[in-house]
């Protein structure tokens, strides 16, 4: 049996994470910890593993060894990879949240949009149609999508929206905890401004901890309080998002900062 | 008899069937798979009905078979001759007579008492089916009691069309645990499955699923809270026997557009008729 560990005040601890893919090492000795409230980058190039982190942290997929501990609202500590299957679905369903790049993948898409944000609730037993589709109307305001558009399905929307849409989706549940892997991939960079603008005002708002994945040093900057950079399945530097970028210690850190076009 | 087992079935799957039932009862609304056997009948008219009747018949039962809710129609006269002949049990038409009542897509309107058992045939017992298309993704929802999905359709019903577009084989909650489809019934007949005093069975063939409800055991139809359900029912009376709380069908009656409404459970509006109930249609027929 792996000890749960949550750092004090954490959210959720990661210790000496590793994961193999056959010869392949994904994941080699990685630790963090997540607390209430702060965004947490995970830079690095495509390869480097940073998906591979997202879904062993998120307990989608299963670490060769090391452990993942979180506490939930109630202050309950467990474990989220020996944790029993409907305690899982049913953080993931409530205190946590998962923002795909693609959000055709998370929505359903022959389902209205205020059909799409009211899920989550329904699933967590709300069954006031009223306060349902109220809830879901103010949540589409609040993600900047014109709520008379609550009746219309999700391929109707463009890009831009149908991701505004994914995170009104994942929101709806204040949910302590979010995922979100490269949220801004495949939109142009006006639309990625207003995603980000809105992500960073909501965040804020609601005191959401979200680990972010992204190659966009960019994102990082603007987004994120902290920042871990891996390369080769490994942690390499870690640190506010400031001080990493400003002060990079390691090579490869400092490699992929200058890299960064400045328009 | 000669030539069959009794009620056609050998009594080794009958037994499987029972172990099955049993399983069934013990979980309300769950799905208990079982070995569905090849039926002299077409997967669709009742094979999984069928054989639940098959196993549980005792020679001095007697079967009631209606389809629609008429005893008269192909389905319902083809199964019952054919149990009057495997198993020489006695047959009724009188829904107060009957032991066992074989059905497809009604309850008769006349309140099952205890010691009746009415047999359902299902032709999908999945109720999330067009939902979720994966067999393994429902299991494990029926597992995990996870129902959100069914209420996501709700909404989407009440979005578009102001109401729930779902007429027949409305799904039910039952024993507040499991979702459970009530196979192809009218919705109207929905608040008749609550707490009925009689065993109901549930057999599919095709799909290879028995499930049950024991008597006495909520079902509550799916709702909302601020838009309860409520049973729909055309706003007639029957045409025959003038009934106005029964299950209407709508019968074309002649070349010239008239229709006709007409209780849809045969047995029902027979007795009304021979208790002195008269409708408008039936006027000109008595004074022939």
């Amino acid at each position: 049996m792996i000890a749960e560990v949550v750092a004090p005040g954490a959210l959720l601890s990661a210790r000496s994470l590793a994961l193999h893919f056959g010869r392949i090492a994904a994941l080699r000795d990685v630790d963090m910890d997540i607390w209430p409230g702060e965004v947490l980058a995970i830079v690095g190039e495509s390869g480097s593993g940073k998906t591979t982190l997202l879904n062993v942290l998120s307990g989608t997929l299963s670490p060769d060894c090391g452990s993942v501990a979180c506490r939930n609202a109630g202050g309950v500590v467990a474990n989220v990879h020996s944790m029993p299957a409907p305690a899982l679905r049913a953080l993931h369903r409530s205190e946590w949240g998962f923002v795909q790049q693609d959000p055709r993948r998370n929505l359903r898409m022959n389902v209205s949009a205020g059909g799409n944000v009211g899920e989550r609730l329904m699933a967590q037993g709300a069954r006031h149609y009223g306060n349902i589709r109220a809830e879901a109307a103010r949540w589409l305001e609040t993600v900047e999508i014109d709520p008379s558009r609550i009746d219309d399905l999700p391929r109707t929307f463009s890009g831009g929206m149908l991701q505004r849409l994914q995170i009104a989706r994942t929101l709806v549940t204040r949910p302590s905890l979010v995922f979100m892997d490269e949220p801004t991939g495949g939109l142009d960079v006006s639309v990625q401004a207003r995603l980000l603008d809105l992500i960073r005002s909501l965040v804020a708002r609601l005191h959401i901890a979200v680990v972010l994945v992204t190659h966009d040093i960019a994102v990082a900057r603007l987004l994120a309080d902290r920042i871990i950079v891996m390369q080769d399945g490994s942690v390499i530097e870690t640190g506010l998002t400031d001080r990493v970028l400003d002060d990079a210690h390691h090579p490869y850190t400092q490699l992929l900062v200058s890299s960064v076009l400045t328009a | 008899m000669e030539g069959y087992n009794f009620a056609y079935l050998d009594e080794q799957t009958k037994r499987m069937i029972r172990r099955a039932i049993l399983k069934a009862v013990a979980v309300p609304g769950h799905q208990v798979p079982f070995g569905s056997r090849e039926m002299p009948l077409p997967y669709g008219w009742g094979t999984g009905g069928i054989q639940v009747t098959a196993s549980i018949l005792g020679a001095d039962d007697t079967l009631k078979v209606i389809d629609q809710g008429a005893d008269d129609t192909t389905n319902a006269v083809s199964i019952r001759r054919f149990f009057a002949r495997t198993a020489g049990v006695r047959t009724t038409t009188h829904t107060a007579e009957a032991t066992v009542i074989q059905t497809r897509h009604r309850v008769p309107e006349t309140p099952l008492r205890q010691d009746q058992i009415i047999v359902y045939q299902v032709p999908q017992p999945e109720p999330l089916s067009r939902l979720e298309p994966s067999r393994v993704q429902t299991r494990i929802m029926h597992a995990l009691g996870e129902y959100g999905l069914m209420h996501v359709k709700l909404y989407e019903d009440f979005a578009r069309y102001g109401q729930v577009s779902i007429s027949y084989d409305y799904p039910v909650m039952v024993n507040g645990r499991h979702l459970m489809a009530p196979s192809p019934i009218p919705a109207f007949d929905n608040p008749k499955l609550d707490r009925m005093p009689a065993l109901q069975l549930f057999g599919a063939g095709r799909e290879k699923r028995i499930y049950a409800v024991p008597p006495f055991t909520s079902v509550r139809s799916l709702d909302f809270d601020d838009h309860p359900f409520h049973a729909i029912r055309a706003p007639h009376a029957c045409g025959l026997c003038g009934a106005t709380d029964s299950y209407l069908d709508e019968v074309v009656a002649d070349d010239r557009g008239r229709r006709l409404f007409v209780c849809s459970d045969t047995d029902h509006c027979a007795m009304r008729r021979e208790a002195g109930h008269v409708g408008a249609d039936s006027l000109p027929e008595a004074a022939e």
